[in-house]
């Protein structure tokens, strides 16, 4: 079970949280013209990668944030966590 | 009832305390602190279960947890347990025990048959017979394998025991009380350090309580007692025996498994038979020592022979005799200390040692008590059937791979030591990769995954000295990086035996002309021969092999015969071990019980159940009650003896010719605040809601991104920035992780909050004809006509004295109003409404009702939104702005959402206006035609139409709305039925909507 540092609350158990896919995923802009492509890349198309990825978690059971998680889809260590409005590099 | 192998003083068992328990119907005693297998052994009984595949004669061959044989089926405190590993489950008063594998007794069994027919069973054979023809499999060979070969028999009787789980955190788990575990818990406990020391044996100390060994001139069972003594009175430690850490997860997640009252005679109430631990611990120490290997030779799996670390260990701890004419069997000195406590007890051991003639202390020790040590010797074949009687032993050539000098020796034990196998598994579960130590001829752990560290014995240090020094200084480091604090400790003085080098000596040859089977498996049943056909058949990966094989699968995951496997692999195929390396060990290390894993989430506890405020008056009002999700709603009302069926039709027709009302707190409701909150709606919804006046509710439909119907409800402009938005009961918590979501990401800049208030308010629907009449009575002062509370209107008034909300909306179809108070109020308003309805026919109604109510009226629900319907499937196109942007807009262009032939909603009654339509059910042209027959839609949901007195449904079909007036079939293989029925509109009743705006 993974161990999992939520920016506002702490380290807390992978229970608490619910999955909410890969973060760098950027919705076109609301009113603004978007080719098919585009938008059929932002609802279907995602990467499934080995290794490192930024992905969303909602801390559900606590403060219901949304949070960025980095981390190795391989062997689950987690590199870092942020804030939705903080950026992972 | 004397016992026989018993000795007068050894041991740590309480001989002030009798304990009367049977093995196979026969009455025995043995003492406290015993274990089913040391007692058993002490009575001279050795034979216990019958082999997995070849039904031979099977005895004890460990004294823990690597025992592969005394499988037992028991009974004790009022149940029956299977596959009770015989070593480990300590003796209770009243236990009875009974064996395995075998039919109609141990001593006779039918299926030792197979041992003479062993030419039937080689490796893979269940592969190779059983698969042809496939249709004999689940009659004939299932069953008959099932009733051959099966360990023991699950209970079927509920479990009436409790089960606990506890969730812990520590700086340091220990998992393993021997001496290098025993170091690092008292030095990080020293440092201040949150420690948990876990020891999976009921006595703490491990080796110590068995070697010959002193610390600080302490005895090592005296010092062990001192170190626990201490570790116990400290506030930061907590120690735990009968306690086994079986699994080791993500981010040093690690679960142990407590037997906390097994061993009791008496509990009370409330103690857990077992309880599981998830341990999340900062640093971990893996102090769990090394199993005795086996030496494999003919016939190895007789009764009485035993690992000689296990014969030491049940004359020292058990103070019980393995046999009283002992041989041993090795490739190392650990088996002279066997000897040595032997011959302290006036039994006089004959020593077979593989190696040639040398010295060391211990041999030099032996020696010198005048025990009979034969070099360069082995034992070739083991005689007896259900107990040794004696064995052929020869001398062994330079080689190693003949013998000569062949004699019989009489014996009735054979003690076998092949070395130290570390027990990585913990480590290995971890993600460490193993590694190769040639000196050990073992695998230990290689560089550290996650925040593991393995000391002593685990680690491949097999002396004291090291054990403990190293237990020390780890436990002291990786507790001060944690608490900044170092306290010095000095390591005590050791006094151990010093070992001379073993012999790289695993498996002995078979005598000339004769065939005897050597084991490497017992639980399973595989021998030398199976692993050389697995070979021979071209099985090459250690994994294939194992899985062809079925070596090191059985329950014991091959504790004593993994690394023997391995090396006949490598010997055979010409390879180093760590080219063939190693099958993966997974958790749990020992089997626990399912009880355990469940815990406290069984019946009624299993998920939490929410109660309406109004609960108590529909469980005194025979409701019958539907889990909808975790709530419970009334699903009808019962009156006398009525069906379901009679029950919701009358509610239903009540509500149509009168007024009903229901209970609809469990929907879901989330209170929208901000200046932002219609700009939110507005993008959330696909309808329109910039110029949705204070006072006013509107019905909005929310998508998706991919176009699908998320959900439906209503939502109300309470004032300004104030929304009061209700969801479906199912979708309630979704629906607010997906507004968060779009506040928090990707909409940060819209000034709105929200948060869930649905257990602030108890809700009630009034609905039918006869509702205003009612509500006018219960709001005498306020104006409740048609202008003044129209369709969609909103009010907040008193009701009898407590703050209201009434909503004029209506899912029921009929003129109807919702009214909420806060929750503490729900009881009060819920009574007081039943005592003002009655004068109009009030009657309550459950959801059963209410779907009857809105089917027959087209209003979709759950069945029709069911993640595969987009607003046109379900005719709410009329609700998707076509000027405005919103969630899940952009996707209602694709091509297949707009193909003319889409799905649509629909109606349909049977023919014959009578045969209910199974929901589920497939629309089909022709109900006889070649299957696959094509689907033209299925039934979402039906009732019986209590307006037009004949069943209806909906479904979801195909061109639905160009097939009104055509007839088809709707079939359910499942209910065996096939109706004809005629499709029509999904509006039912009151297709205009005129009631709910009357
Ligand atoms: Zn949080």
């Amino acid at each position: 079970m993974l161990y999992i540092k939520c920016p506002y609350c702490g380290l807390r158990a992978q229970k608490e949280f619910s999955y909410g896919g890969d973060a760098t995923v950027k919705r076109p802009n609301i009113n603004e013209e978007v080719s098919s492509e585009n938008w059929d890349n932002f609802v279907y198309m995602r990467k499934s990668p080995r290794g490192k990825h930024i992905e969303l978690w909602q801390h559900i059971a606590g403060c219901r944030q949304w949070i960025k998680v980095q981390r190795d889809t391989a062997t689950h260590e987690i590199f870092q966590t942020a804030k939705v409005t903080e950026e992972i590099r | 009832m004397s016992q026989p192998f018993r000795l007068n003083k050894e041991g740590l068992i309480n001989r002030n305390k009798k304990i009367s328990f049977t093995f196979n119907g026969k009455k025995l005693f043995g003492y406290e602190g015993d274990t089913i297998a040391s007692a058993l052994i002490a009575n001279g009984i050795h034979l216990v279960g019958r082999s997995f595949k070849y039904h031979r004669p099977r005895g004890f061959f460990g004294a823990g947890v690597e025992e592969p044989n005394a499988k037992l089926q028991v009974e004790f405190n009022g149940h029956s347990e299977p596959n009770v590993n015989a070593t480990e489950m300590e003796l209770v008063e009243g236990l009875s025990a009974t064996s395995q594998n075998c039919w109609p007794s141990v001593n006779f069994d039918v299926g030792a048959i197979n041992n003479f027919l062993k030419m039937f069973f080689p490796a893979g054979f269940y592969y190779k017979t059983f698969m042809w023809p496939k249709s004999f499999w689940y009659k004939i060979y299932e069953p008959f394998i099932r009733k051959a070969a099966g360990l023991g028999v699950a209970s079927i009787e509920k479990d009436k025991e409790r089960y606990e789980h506890k969730f812990e955190y520590c700086d340091l788990l220990v998992t393993g009380s021997g001496p290098s575990g025993l170091a690092s818990a008292y030095a990080a406990a020293k440092n201040g350090a949150k420690v948990i020391l876990a020891e999976d044996k009921p006595r703490f100390g491990g080796t110590l309580l068995t070697d010959d060994v002193s610390i600080d001139n302490l005895s090592g069972k005296d010092w062990a007692e001192k170190i626990i003594t201490e570790l116990k009175s400290m506030p930061n430690v907590t120690v735990k025996n009968r306690s086994q850490v079986f699994g080791y997860y993500d981010h040093n997640m690690l679960v142990m498994f407590e037997r906390v009252s097994d061993h009791l005679e008496t509990k009370s109430k409330f103690t857990p038979r077992q309880r599981l631990w998830y341990i999340r611990a900062k640093e971990t120490i893996l102090s769990t020592g090394s199993i005795e290997r086996p030496i494999v030779f003919g016939n190895n799996d007789t009764p009485g022979i035993f690992l000689s670390a296990a014969a030491k260990e049940y004359m020292k701890v058990y103070g019980v005799l393995v046999g009283k004419k002992p041989l041993i069997f090795t490739n190392n000195d650990s088996a002279y200390e066997t000897a040595l406590e032997f011959k302290k007890n006036n039994v006089e051991p004959i020593i077979l040692d593989t190696r040639e003639e040398h010295s060391s202390e211990l041999i030099d020790e032996a020696k010198a008590k005048g025990i009979d040590i034969r070099f360069s010797h082995g034992v070739i074949v083991a005689n007896g059937y259900k107990k040794v009687k004696s064995a052929k032993i020869g001398k062994l050539n330079k080689d190693k791979n003949s013998f000569e000098k062949i004699e019989t020796i009489e014996c009735d034990c054979i003690c076998v030591s092949g070395f130290w196998t570390p027990s990585v598994h913990l480590a290995s579960q971890s993600g460490n990769k193993l590694k190769y130590e040639e000196k050990i001829d073992a695998f230990i752990p290689d560089k550290k995954k996650q925040h593991e560290t393995s000391v002593g014995a685990a680690n491949g240090s097999f002396t004291l000295e090291e054990s403990l020094k190293h237990g020390f200084e780890n436990g002291s480091n990786l507790s001060a990086k944690i608490t900044e604090t170092k306290t010095e400790i000095s390591i005590p003085n050791v006094n151990e035996k010093k070992y001379g080098a073993h012999d790289k000596f695993w498996c002995m040859p078979l005598p000339k002309n004769e065939n005897p089977k050597r084991f490497v498996d017992f639980q399973n049943d595989v021998s030398v021969s199976d692993i050389e056909i697995a070979l021979r058949e071209g099985y090459r990966s250690i994994e294939h092999v194992k899985r062809y094989t079925t070596l090191g699968m059985a329950t014991d995951q091959g504790r004593t015969s993994n690394l023997n496997g391995l090396q006949l692999v490598s010997n055979i195929e010409n390879k180093i071990v760590p080219e063939v390396g190693h099958t993966t060990f997974r958790p749990p290390f020992t089997p626990i019980t399912i009880g355990t894993i469940v815990g406290r989430e069984v019946g009624m506890e299993y998920m939490p159940t929410r109660k309406t405020p109004m609960h108590e008056w529909h469980e005194k009002n025979n409701a019958v009650f539907v889990d909808a999700g975790a709530w419970k709603r009334p699903r009808y009302y019962k009156q006398g003896s009525e069906t379901l069926f009679e029950a919701s039709k009358r509610e239903a027709k009540n509500v149509r010719e009168n007024v009903g009302i229901c209970d609809v707190t469990t929907l879901g409701k989330i209170d929208i605040k901000g200046p932002d909150a219609a700009e939110f709606l507005n993008r959330v919804y696909t309808n329109a809601w910039m110029k949705l006046p204070v006072g006013k509710a509107r019905y909005g439909l929310m998508l998706r991104e991919d176009g699908i119907v998320m959900d439906d409800g209503t939502t109300t402009r309470i004032s300004e920035n104030h929304y009061h938005m209700t969801t479906t009961t199912a979708q309630a918590a979704n629906v607010l992780s997906h507004l968060e979501y779009y506040l928090q990401i990707v909409w940060p800049e819209l000034n709105v909050n929200v948060v869930s208030t649905t257990e602030q308010w108890a809700g009630a629907a009034i609905a039918g004809p006869k509702s205003r009449e009612m509500l006018s009575k219960l709001y005498p002062d306020l104006d409740v006509s048609n202008e003044a509370l129209p369709f969609m209107g909103y009010k907040e008034a008193e009701f009898f004295g407590v703050p209201s909300r009434i909503f004029r909306i209506s899912f029921s179809g009929e003129l109807a109003y919702e009214i909420n108070v806060k929750s503490d109020h729900g009881m009060f308003m819920w009574e007081k409404m039943m005592e003002v309805g009655k004068e109009f026919g009030n009657q309550p109604y459950g959801t059963e009702a209410l779907s009857t109510l809105r089917i027959e009226m087209g209003h979709v629900a759950g069945p029709e939104l069911d993640g595969r319907t987009i607003p046109s499937d379900v005719s709410l196109n009329g609700l998707v702005s076509k000027k405005k942007d919103f969630i899940g807009k952009n996707s209602l262009g694709r091509e297949a959402f707009n193909v003319e032939s889409r799905q649509k909603i629909v109606g349909l009654i049977p023919i014959d206006r009578k045969s209910s339509i199974p929901e589920g059910s497939h629309i089909v042209q022709d109900q006889n035609a070649k299957l696959p027959n094509p689907k033209l839609g299925h039934v979402s949901s039906s009732c019986w139409s209590v307006e037009n007195n004949n069943p209806f449904s909906l479904a979801i079909m195909k061109d639905g709305k160009n097939m009104i007036g055509k007839k088809f079939f709707a079939v359910s293989p499942l209910k065996n039925k096939s109706i004809e029925v005629e499709v029509i509109s999904s509006h039912y009743v009151d297709p205009e909507g005129k009631r709910v705006r009357s």
